[in-house]
């Protein structure tokens, strides 16, 4: 379970502090998955960022199961039982495939395990496990190979962050499929920010995150028929299905 | 067999691993040849006008690994050696040199290791060399190796070296000539830390058409150490050639990078790339999201860059 409660952070700005993470508080239940979406700019990633420790929030607290994680820093929370995929992951220059999923899942994977990992993710395993992790590798791949870094093992909180961008069709479906298992394994609680419809439409519970604030907060059934009919107000004035916009 | 001393051992483990007393091998040890063995494809001679050795490589030698590691453990001593390296047409051959110096007392050891390779036609040569220095002496630990390779038509040379720990003092040349056809790959690895300098010159000259060289170095200076890099790739004919030099720097200290590139033919493409930068935050960042600290996050930075 995690437990995010009156989490803030601010910039500052020119000499002006701005608040990124406006006061904010959610509950995530073991085996649940929350979709968090909403517009660019509004503080989605942030948010990631300050429940994986990368960046330090202002005031609040983090709960993750009893535990009081908010002092803890990025390796803490990991080793606590965080996963975070980047939205964008970064190059390795020497680092192989098979040795940054081995670092990833904390023991040497056999071949059936990486195969299998890597099978999730879209990537046949002969033909990256040694290649490196740098620029040779399209931004796509990095992707995937970003999301299998934090499938190589069992969390007790996973955070993807726009785990769709930049993937193929064929991938997102793969990707879908491994998410949808991870979900009815019921174990992990699953946080996946996304703006695509097939992911919010998977979620226990759907977050619309603007301006830093929670706009919307509930369970999926509760939020998706505001959530689609607001996308189409805000593509055509007229708000109508099939609207000239 | 010879019986080896445990300083002896201890220096061959770091620069030679797999190194035995069998097949074709030379060990020098402060000076002089202390055993060697031939092969049915590789004869090793000693050297009647200078001090070193010839190492003759045969055409029917296939996939055959030779050995010829350097152990200095004596403080004060110079030892200059030239090895010649002759390699028929046809042969596939791997090559494993490297030095290791222990220094226990006050005075400067060195090692200045001249190779020069004569490679014939369509052989596949891998040259692979480790440099490591060690010893709680006051005494510097200094290498200064000199490698010629002439590259015979379509041949390949594959160049892997590695200086990670211990040398104080480095000043590699290295000078290659590739014929029509022929291929370079190098490798250089290397990292320094205290008050260590490293030197590193390379030229290339690709006298051959459809010749290619690819250098890659890449290098970490720590402490207040320095280093300084000048790959050099001299294009005469129709062939391609790429240098590539990173280096991660530490702390206070101080990294050259001066890749030089010259086409003397229309049909000469020669492409440079060059960075100096600190370890990557975003690297970090996501080595410590698997659960590492920053130290050990960097550790595996440097240790991959390396590798």
């Amino acid at each position: 379970m995690l437990k995010v409660d009156n989490l803030t952070f601010e910039v500052n700005e020119e000499g002006k502090k701005r608040c990124l993470v406006d006061h904010i508080s959610f509950q995530v239940e073991d085996g649940e998955m929350l979709v968090i979406t909403g517009p660019n700019g509004g503080g989605k990633s942030t948010l990631a960022k300050v429940l994986a420790g990368i960046e330090k929030a202002d005031s609040g607290e983090v709960f993750l199961d009893q535990e009081n994680i908010t002092e803890y820093d990025i390796d803490h929370r990991a080793n606590a039982g965080i996963g975070y995929a980047f939205q964008q992951p970064p190059r390795f220059k020497g680092m192989t495939v098979k040795r940054m999923l081995s670092l990833a899942a904390g023991k040497e994977l056999t071949e059936e395990e990486s195969c299998r990992l890597l099978s999730s993710v879209g990537l046949c395993s002969a033909d990256y496990m040694n290649r490196q992790m740098d620029g040779t590798l399209s931004g796509g791949e990095m992707k995937r190979l970003e999301i299998a870094t934090v499938l190589a093992k069992a969390h007790k909180v996973s955070i993807f962050d726009e785990p769709e961008a930049g993937i193929d069709l064929w991938s997102f479906s793969m990707l879908i499929k491994r998410f949808e298992e991870i979900h009815q394994e019921k174990k992990e609680c699953l946080i996946l920010i996304s703006h695509q419809e097939r992911i919010i439409r998977m979620a226990d519970k759907i977050m619309v995150i603007e301006d830093g604030k929670v706009k919307q907060f509930g369970k999926s059934e509760d939020v998706l028929p505001s959530l689609f009919q607001q996308e189409k107000c805000q593509k055509c004035v007229t708000g109508m299905e099939g609207g000239a916009c | 067999m010879v019986q080896l001393d445990a300083t002896t051992q201890e220096v061959l483990n770091r620069i030679s691993e797999e190194f035995a007393q069998k097949g074709a091998y030379n060990l020098r040890q402060n000076g002089v040849a202390l055993c060697h063995g031939d092969s049915e494809h590789i004869k090793i001679r000693k050297k009647e006008d200078k001090p070193g050795i010839d190492i003759l490589i045969d055409g029917d030698t296939k996939g055959e690994r030779v050995f010829i590691p350097v152990v200095v453990s004596v403080s004060g001593m110079t030892d200059l050696v030239y090895n010649d390296f002759y390699v028929a047409d046809g042969a596939d051959v791997t090559i494993v040199a490297g030095c290791g110096i222990h220094n226990s007392g006050c005075n400067e050891s060195r090692h200045d290791g001249i190779h020069t390779f004569h490679i014939g036609e369509n052989a596949n040569v891998k040259y692979e060399e480790k440099h490591y220095g060690e010893g709680n002496g006051t005494g510097s630990r200094v290498l200064n190796p000199v490698t010629n390779i002439e590259v015979g038509r379509n041949s390949v040379f594959t160049m892997d070296t590695a200086q990670i720990k211990g040398v104080d003092s480095t000043v590699r040349e290295t000078n290659v000539e590739l014929a029509e056809g022929a291929k370079l790959y190098v490798l250089e690895k290397l990292m320094t830390d205290g008050e260590q300098k490293a030197e590193s010159n390379i030229e290339v000259c690709l006298e051959g058409s459809g010749s290619s060289a690819q250098i890659v170095s890449r290098s970490v200076c720590k402490g207040h150490s320095l280093q300084t890099f000048h790959p050099k790739a001299v294009g005469r004919n129709k062939c391609h050639a790429h240098i590539q030099c990173d280096s991660i720097i530490m702390d206070q200290a101080h990294v050259g990078s001066i890749p030089e590139i010259q086409a003397e033919h229309v049909d000469a493409a020669i492409i440079h790339e060059a960075a100096i930068g600190r370890i990557n935050d975003e690297q970090l960042l996501k080595l410590r999201t698997l659960g590492m600290t920053e130290a050990e996050a960097e550790n595996v930075i440097i240790e991959n860059f390396l590798s």
